[in-house]
């Protein structure tokens, strides 16, 4: 098997298998309520890091600000001012889009 | 579009399955686009044309996915490129442990349906109640599996149909995705403190681990949730 798909292989299995550990592990057991309490608070806890990331991450690691920073600001305009989950994705991307056309 | 909070207007349990192919379009349209980057990236780096869509349809991780195609076509070898993208999917198992309740049925059922959690699948199918609706999460992941793996065989086999999407912005998308649904939830006390303390652990980490791992060790801010008792 070439080095590619042993890489295909490998990976898929791997992430097959942390996708699937929580949902296996947690099988019919109701945790106690504290822990059920901080299971409640990972998905801010998670998505919050998603944004900080995604928004500032560079591709090897460490901090590269962007175009993605002004595009995560107008979102969190768009977000003041009620917009749709649409207006905040596409005010995020016009404004990314304009930022790189200009700069 | 309707927002994630007009779901939830409509209390659990009442959402369908295309509601969660509705919610997921805006972004499915930047998962559609990354994936021919991802199939011109990897045709490029010598994987040929089907070991990407494989990919794509087992692996479903974008960063980890781009993390492997980089390393191998710069000939960083078949370790460090396993390596580098299964830290970067880590970050499943606390997202996994957050879906475990929602998901039902026998344990294929839930490992089947697990396969559909992606980052953007898992933030759409958010309650307020920190719970994930299990109609919205199906829905959502299977729209983005189509984008993400029909973009992948559009790179692979017709290369670069569709511009740059950084230079459409659809970069910016996803952070955007994601403070979205972060802001209905950050609205009680407690949820604000542990994304606060998930941004601030994700940020402090950034310079000094490889990428992956600060959103992993983020995940523990949401011990602030077991402080407050029930």
């Amino acid at each position: 098997m070439s080095a590619v798909w042993v890489s295909v292989v490998v990976v898929g299995l791997a992430t097959i298998a942390i996708k699937a550990a929580g949902p296996l592990l947690l099988a019919r057991r109701t945790p106690p309520p504290r822990a059920q309490a901080a299971l409640e608070h990972l998905a801010p806890a998670l998505l919050a890091a998603l944004v900080v990331t995604q928004a500032l991450g560079g591709d090897n690691g460490g901090f590269t600000v962007d175009a993605r920073l002004a595009g995560l600001a107008a979102a969190a305009a768009a977000l003041v001012l009620r917009a749709p989950l649409l207006g905040v994705i596409t005010a995020a991307a016009v404004t990314a889009a304009l930022v790189r056309l200009v700069g | 579009m309707r927002r994630p909070a007009d779901f939830q207007a409509r209390g659990p349990g009442r959402t369908t399955y295309l509601d969660g192919v509705r919610a997921a379009a805006p972004i499915g349209v930047a998962a559609l686009a990354f994936g021919v980057s991802f199939g011109v990236l990897a045709r490029a780096a010598g994987m040929g044309r089907v070991a990407p869509v494989v990919m794509s349809v087992t692996t479903f991780a974008g960063s980890a996915q781009f993390a492997a195609a980089s390393i191998l076509g710069a000939g960083g070898g078949l370790v460090t490129a396993i390596v580098a993208a299964v830290l970067l999917n880590l970050r499943y198992g606390p997202i996994g442990l957050s879906a475990a309740t929602t998901l039902k049925g026998p344990w294929w059922r839930r490992a089947l349906t697990s396969q559909l959690i992606v980052d953007e699948s898992w933030a759409i199918a958010q309650r307020e109640d920190g719970r994930l609706d299990r109609h919205l999460l199906v829905g959502a992941g299977l729209l983005l599996l189509v984008c993400w793996t029909t973009g992948t065989a559009i790179g692979t086999f017709a290369g670069d149909l569709v511009a740059d999407p950084e230079s459409l912005g659809l970069d910016a998308a996803f952070p955007a995705l994601f403070l979205a649904l972060l802001w209905p939830q950050v609205r009680e006390r407690s949820r604000l403190l542990a994304a606060i303390g998930g941004a601030a652990i994700a940020l402090a980490l950034m310079p000094f681990t490889g990428p992956g791992i600060p959103i992993v060790v983020a995940s523990l801010a949401c011990l602030v949730g077991a402080r407050k008792q029930p």
